[in-house]
């Protein structure tokens, strides 16, 4: 008889696994505990024993796709005795052949029963509510699964899927795929680089971003930071970037400046009293803003030491989620990886963002005429700009960059 | 300019900037004056603006009464029921006469008048101390009934009902008074009354309350943000007359609402939010309209257990989103 194999649970706080990668087929004969498939799941790659010897007779899940823990992934056929009720099983095998899931009466009791908006989406869409897989209690179909139908539905050409967009969604994906172009690798979109996607959609529908860019002169700052690495490395026990500086300096402005240490919120705007400076560190594939909270009240040293602690905490991936809330103003180190001009993504629902580029030796006309090798970087800022005006913004950069120019060794204990 | 203060700083820096805006406005009520109020809302008025602000006897009828009377002569009274289980005695010449008033003299008269009152549980004030009553006040046109959830709100509302030249009673939660704190700007800004406000956005299941609640319903929304919940809160402000249209929008945002208040669960507000729903947006719905309130007993218990086991909590609120958000 079929025997159901199931997503299992893969670690405390594991929801859901990937099938990455199946194993067996179809007709393929397996002994308890052989290996069925590899599974992907946000903490550990596993594998998914079998239950029972037997016969693969079906795999229910494709490869690469996300599913709960609990779910059907497969049939074995399997003479394991695990209930001996032999007149019942004949006939359940014959009803199994034209259903797939074969459920008890409990929990097949709301597989039918549609609320209203799964109704009036099905309706409108034109689904056969049959061929939805309901994961609400009791199988239940939610309006979320027949929102997800349609959005995983392959675009016919007559119907452009427009329709699906309600008002609240942003519209990730209203142009349909190119079907011209042969599909790579798909891979499935999970946890952080979900929000990351929603976040950055909603940032960039809601704010009008605007953008300008300054150049810096920070030769005395290389040269200073080149003068104290060593004994720094030595005394603290890690690397003293050129970040903490910019930070600082970033700080000051925003004390001046608190219009871009604000937030819009709908019917006004918002100062904030603290300045909280978020700090893109980017991790494998994702991307983590955590927070130094009270930067005002910081020297230099403190700015170099949260931030050696976050960027830590981030690799180790030990962020918590004070670490990563109220946020005032964003600064971005672009120039880590190369990059020496970007127009960065507000990071919502602050009103600005600023990324650092590389600091690269360039011919520098100075004021007499005479020409010299300076140390520069490009600050480049994108503001929303209900909030603030490119004037204050201008303004911002060029106090930023005075301080950034300006700057004179200073004492770091 | 920005401070940190919580909700009770907040109620009293409105007054004290409406009463230096307009010499119309006047404080009334019990210990109100040298005594700052019980809860001190009212803290320093005295000293400031002297005999604009009133101690009066221990007679509600009389504060409404006397307020109206003001009111309708061109004052802007700002009436404060020490706790608002003693508005009993005042609910005739509120809603018999200050809610009437303006329909009855075909606009002649009206009463641009506010009655601030504590109202809610969780401080062991037991049955005298704890009700919430805004469901009392909730049919009666020509009222409106506003009830902040945090500092911003409560000064932005306050100005607002001061401001307003019909009748605003303004239930502030004498829980939230000491345990909710947010940045307030000094300056001048007003709410709108009649406009509820989306403190979050979310997709799974939509939270509607008003009030401490949601406070309650935030927290546990961020805590269900792990479990990877998305909750949308819509914050009522003002209960009466209702923000129809954002109730509709929020509502069908989810299609799985949950309705949270502090007052009993039978004919609260949220019996008035469920009905909307009903009438404009069933075809919307992805489940059973959710109500979580407190139980249909006749008052608050003093004893501290039975009060938590009474009272809405962030525990409450958030065991509630959660199965919603799995049925």
């Amino acid at each position: 008889m079929a025997k159901e194999i199931l997503m299992p649970q893969l670690g405390e706080s594991v929801t859901e696994g990937t099938i990455d990668r199946w194993l067996v087929k179809p007709g393929d004969t397996v002994k308890k505990y052989d290996p069925l498939a590899e599974v992907t799941t946000d903490k550990v790659n596993a594998e998914v024993p079998s239950s029972y010897s037997g016969t693969v007779k079906e795999l229910v899940v494709e490869e690469n796709v996300t599913v709960a823990v609990g779910d059907l992934i497969a049939y074995i056929d399997s003479n394991d005795d695990d209930r001996s009720d032999k007149g019942a099983e004949s006939s359940q095998t014959e009803e199994q052949q034209g259903q797939k899931e074969e459920l008890s009466d409990a929990e097949s009791s709301m597989k039918t029963r549609y609320s209203p908006a799964v109704l009036m989406l099905a309706n409108e869409h034109n689904i056969d509510l049959k061929q939805v897989k309901g994961t609400g209690r009791a199988n239940r179909i939610t309006k979320k699964d027949v929102e997800q139908f349609v959005a995983n539905k392959p675009v016919s050409n007559a119907e452009p899927e427009q329709a699906i967009e309600n008002e609240t969604k942003p519209s990730v994906q209203s142009s349909p795929p190119e079907t011209s172009v042969t599909a790579g690798e798909k891979v499935p979109v999970t946890g952080v680089r979900k929000a990351i996607a929603q976040n950055m959609v909603k940032s960039v529908q809601e704010i009008p971003h605007a953008w300008t860019m300054v150049e810096v002169d920070v030769t005395n700052l290389v040269r200073y930071r080149n003068e104290v690495k060593d004994a720094w490395k030595e005394k603290e026990g890690y690397t003293l970037t050129y970040m903490p500086f910019f930070m600082e300096a970033v700080t000051q402005s925003l004390q001046s400046f608190p219009q871009l240490n604000s937030s819009w919120e709908n019917d006004h705007i918002v100062y904030k009293k603290d300045i909280n400076l978020s700090v893109a560190i980017a991790h494998d594939e994702a991307l983590y803003v955590p927070v130094i909270h009270g930067a005002d009240e910081l020297s230099l040293k403190g700015l170099a030491k949260n931030l050696q602690q976050l960027s830590q905490k981030t690799k180790s991936k030990r962020l918590e989620s004070r670490d990563m809330q109220n946020g005032t103003f964003t600064i971005n180190n672009t120039g880590s990886f190369g990059s020496v001009q970007s127009v960065p993504i507000i990071n919502r629902p602050q009103a600005a963002i600023l990324s650092v580029e590389s600091i690269v030796k360039r011919p520098v006309v100075k004021d007499d005429d005479s020409i010299a090798i300076r140390s520069m970087v490009n600050l480049c800022l994108s503001i929303d700009h209900r909030v603030l005006d490119g004037l204050i913004a201008g303004r911002f950069l060029q106090d930023v960059k005075s301080r950034l120019e300006g700057f004179s060794k200073k004492d770091l204990s | 300019m920005m401070g940190t203060m919580n909700f009770l700083q907040a109620i009293n820096l409105a007054l004290k900037e409406e009463m230096h805006r307009d010499e119309k406005v006047f404080i009334l009520g019990e210990d109100v004056g040298r005594r700052g109020g019980v809860f001190l809302a009212t803290e320093g008025l005295y000293e400031e603006f002297g005999d604009r602000v009133l101690d009066t006897p221990l007679t509600e009828s009389a504060i409404a009464g006397v307020g109206i009377g003001a009111a309708m002569y061109g004052m802007r009274p700002v009436a404060e029921m020490q706790f608002a289980d003693f508005m009993l005695p005042a609910v005739n010449q509120i809603v018999s006469e200050a809610a009437k008033i303006r329909y009855r003299s075909n606009n002649d008269f009206h009463v641009p008048m506010t009655i601030r009152a504590p109202y809610g549980g969780g401080v062991h004030g037991a049955l005298y101390h704890s009700q919430s009553l805004e469901a009392m006040f909730n049919s009666i046109p020509g009222l409106k009934v506003v009830i902040p959830s945090s500092p911003y709100d409560a000064k932005g509302l306050l100005k607002a009902a001061i401001r307003d030249e019909d009748p605003v009673l303004f239930f502030e939660h004498k829980r939230a008074y000491r345990l909710l704190k947010g940045d307030v700007p000094e300056e001048d800004y007003v709410i709108p009354i009649g406009k509820a406000n989306v403190v979050r956005e979310g997709d799974d299941v939509t939270v509607i309350t008003y009030g401490l609640c949601t406070h309650y319903a935030q927290q546990a929304a961020a805590a269900l943000e792990k479990e990877d919940i998305s909750t949308h809160v819509l914050d009522l402000r003002t209960v009466y007359p209702m923000d129809r249209e954002a109730i509709v929008e929020a509502a069908k945002k989810t299609g799985k609402v949950l309705l949270v208040t502090d007052d009993n669960k039978e004919g609260s507000v949220l019996s008035e939010v469920a009905a909307i729903i009903a009438e404009e947006c069933l075809f919307d719905l992805d489940s059973p309209i959710q109500r979580l309130a407190a139980p249909d007993v006749p008052a608050m218990p003093y004893a501290s257990p039975l009060e938590k086991y009474y009272m809405v909590t962030k525990d409450k609120v958030e065991s509630a989103i959660r199965d919603l958000a799995q049925f």
